[in-house]
């Protein structure tokens, strides 16, 4: 249908494959020009891709053998994906071009293979019970044909929705398939939560070839959605993950410090050692020893809000600052609401990330009456506490979203902590767009910080952590 | 050695699954054949994966498989070329200055001073200029400042080292590179652009049983699939450290050695600090695991 009103291959936008649904035209012939289309959607999803990994990947492919599939898949992975992340979007894209692909083809060969009919006499509660087994069992093959089956079985005509996703959905509940809930009571019922994302992979591609062999066309090429392209994980990864990244802060503020700042300036000979290192070149002092520089030891201080206007993001802030506790030694954190409370104790003694949130609900003392947070009040009493203790090499990291709740902001009272300190930073758990939106004031306090950043996933935290290292790349 | 120590490339996947599992270690799909494709291509290999899943394992394992001699630099903070590349041998040209006769003019002797005697040559330029092709090991290129990863793109692309006083060095037989990462810093994409990439993660049950299998032959069967059970339980914990396969197959031993016929809540107790190496994370493992024991809630194939 819509190639031929397709414009030719030349004139047309590269990356526009078949956007409007229709057929692909028909590209060269053989493997290489479909190796570089996949290579160009690849770049598309956001893989880093030079003409370099393209060669290579030829190279590869030609010394495995292209009949075995899963080496087919790792050769070119090897040579493409060059990150666990990038992993994760190339087996996506992987699957949905050549799936595409060989649609494609059998509708330009005019390939139709017999659908399965007899759908209304298949037992359901039969079919449930298979399903369930083998997700449980993790058979990828039998989850295959069982997803064929069950599409056959309740995919019909006549209650299609036509959107996929709400399809997959209905036949899931359907199914009764319920996934695992966080904990570790073994429950009969429950199933793990890979297994079935595996399984719905496979009842999305029956249903999609259904639909393609009902319509004769493929449908749209849709970009790889957030959710698919994330590392599969529940909270316990993304602990991980804000663990890795602290480590990698830690590295950053460790080395940083003495690397590049003027370091063949300061250095001060040690006469001794040098003197020592002389005998081995016969009394000549050929090579200086330099006193070793005493690392700087920073030392941080984290306030933390943990309100209810912050309530998800204060998950995450925890995370990092339960991280941050295991990285850096001379650390102090605090947390807040209406009042602030120093928390460090707490997450010396506790270990587990579940008892350091329930102790601090609990034990600290931070909320008093209404539950709003008051930053003014806050810096007054954190000033209060810790001005002695402040200095210019203490670096103070604020997490919060600086809502006052249209309380006096005490803007000037926070400069003050953010002198007395050597850094201020001010990490805010919301998009940029809502600062100075409503009661936030983050206005009124940008000014007094070194630098004030978004963050909200690890990936921001990630950024936060070059900036401030002085990293010259921002990833 | 084994018995196929050679230098040609092998002709099949089959060939270096088999060749490695000769050399003690199993591989998974993807490692098979990125090692063959190594082989092939003649390309660095870039591994990363957490702590203790064989990385540098399966360096050691290739230099066994093929025969060849494993050179290995270890990586840490402010590595630099004189530690990794070469160093000019001061002390010898100093008493060859110093031997020399008054007579001899400067010229001669710096043309002598700065030759091949004098260099000595740190684990990469021994990598690429020995006859013997070898397997060269970057252990740990992450612990390494972001210079230094440049410095080697010279010796990862080319197999060839600059030397300003000699000239290029160039590669005489092509080194096998294996550089591992745990992934602590981002690498550099012209690093990772010259590097075929691997990711290792810990094994599933069953590929891990074989493993200390063929390390332990001697613990039981149904020991060894509860011990698994145990490892890849306290795996999914939240822990500091989560168990590497080494350990796992350190405490196999230890129960051999122990003549343990069962784990139970003490046996663990007691041996538990070969896993799990951090004190919080010991209280957290003897509670949750522990529990476990008691209630009879794992080895339930031994029962059976």
């Amino acid at each position: 249908m819509a190639s031929s009103e397709e414009p030719s291959r030349a004139n047309r936008p590269p990356g526009r494959g078949s956007l409007y649904g229709g057929l692909p035209d028909a590209a060269a012939p053989g493997l290489a020009p479909q190796l570089v289309r996949f290579c160009d959607e690849l770049r598309r999803e956001g893989v880093k891709l030079g003409s370099a990994e393209i060669l290579d990947a030829f190279g590869a492919l030609g010394e495995v053998s292209w009949t075995d599939r899963e080496d087919f898949r790792e050769a070119l992975a090897a040579t493409l994906a060059k990150s666990q992340e990038d992993r994760r979007v190339f087996e996506l894209v992987f699957d949905r071009f050549f799936f595409r692909a060989v649609e494609a083809q059998a509708i330009d060969k005019g390939l139709k293979e017999q659908r399965f009919q007899g759908g209304d006499r298949i037992d359901l509660d039969e079919l449930r019970q298979q399903i369930q087994d083998a997700i449980r069992a993790g058979r990828d093959g039998d989850m295959a044909d069982l997803a064929r089956l069950a599409v056959a079985a309740l995919g019909g005509q006549g209650e299609t929705s036509g959107v996929i996703g709400v399809d997959v959905q209905r036949i899931r509940r359907t199914l009764d398939l319920r996934q695992q809930a966080g904990g570790n009571e073994p429950g009969e019922e429950q199933l793990d939560r890979d297994n079935i994302r595996r399984f719905e992979a496979h009842l999305r591609r029956e249903l999609e070839r259904a639909l393609i062999h009902r319509t004769e066309s493929l449908p749209p090429a849709k970009p790889l959605a957030e959710y698919d392209r994330a590392l599969p994980g529940g909270p316990l990864q993304d602990l991980a993950q804000v663990h890795r990244v602290v480590a990698q802060l830690k590295r950053r503020l460790a080395t940083s410090g003495h690397e590049q700042r003027g370091r063949r300036r300061s250095r001060v000979v040690d006469v001794r050692r040098t003197m020592r290192a002389s005998l081995e070149t016969g009394g000549v002092p050929l090579r200086l020893r330099f006193r070793p520089k005493r690392p700087r030891r920073p030392e941080i201080y984290v306030l933390c809000d943990v309100s209810t206007s912050v309530t998800s993001a204060s998950v995450f802030f925890l995370s990092v600052l339960h991280a941050l506790h295991d990285a850096f030694r001379k650390l102090r954190s605090f947390a807040f609401v209406e009042r602030i409370d120093e928390v460090t104790e707490i997450f010396e003694r506790e270990r587990t990330f579940q008892a350091v949130s329930q102790k601090i609900a609990r034990e600290a003392g931070v909320a008093d009456v209404s539950g709003y947070t008051d930053y003014g009040r806050v810096w007054m009493e954190f000033l209060e506490r810790v001005s002695d203790d402040l200095d210019p090499r203490s670096t103070v990291i604020v997490l919060g979203d600086a809502r006052t709740n249209g309380r006096e902001p005490h803007a000037p009272i926070f400069g003050l902590v953010a002198a007395h300190a050597g850094r201020t930073f001010w990490l805010n758990p919301e998009p940029k767009l809502y600062w100075n939106y409503g009661d936030s004031v983050m206005a009124a306090y940008a000014p007094y910080c070194d630098g004030v950043f978004e963050c909200w996933t690890t990936k921001q935290l990630e950024q936060f952590v070059n900036v401030i290292a002085g990293s010259p790349e921002v990833v | 050695m084994p018995a196929g120590s050679n230098d040609t490339s092998p002709a099949s996947l089959e060939e270096v699954r088999e060749g490695l599992a000769g050399a003690g270690y199993l591989p998974s799909e993807s490692a098979t054949l990125v090692s063959y494709l190594a082989h092939r291509l003649g390309k660095p290999v870039l591994v990363e994966g957490p702590a203790g899943v064989g990385k540098t394992e399966l360096a050691k394992a290739l230099s066994r498989y093929t025969g060849r001699r494993l050179v290995r630099l270890q990586c840490y903070e402010g590595l630099d070329e004189a530690k990794a590349l070469y160093e000019w041998n001061y002390r010898k040209q100093l008493l060859r200055i110093q031997t020399e006769s008054a007579g001899t003019g400067w010229q001669d002797v710096q043309e002598d001073i700065f030759s091949e005697e004098f260099l000595m040559a740190r684990p990469l330029l021994q990598a690429i200029s020995v006859h013997e092709p070898v397997v060269l090991l970057i252990d740990e290129i992450d612990k390494t400042d972001q210079e230094f990863e440049a410095m080697l793109l010279e010796v990862l692309s080319d197999f060839q080292i600059s030397i300003p006083e000699l000239g290029v060095v160039e590669a005489t037989t092509q080194p096998l590179v294996l550089l591992t990462s745990n992934n602590t810093r981002e690498l550099t994409e012209a690093l990772k652009r010259r590097c075929l990439y691997l990711w290792l993660d810990y094994p599933d049950a069953e590929r891990e049983l074989e493993i200390v299998q063929l390390h332990v032959p001697e613990l039981s069967e149904t020991l060894m699939r509860k011990l698994i059970e145990i490892v890849h339980m306290v795996r999914g914990l939240d822990l500091k450290k989560p168990p590497s396969i080494a350990e796992s197959i350190d405490w196999a031993r230890a129960l051999v050695l122990l003549g343990a016929g069962d784990i139970d809540k003490s046996m663990f107790e007691r041996t538990m600090s070969i896993i799990v190496k951090h004190r919080t994370d010991l209280d957290v493992v003897a509670e949750r695991v522990g529990v476990r024991l008691e209630n009879g809630l794992l080895g339930r194939a031994e029962q059976s």
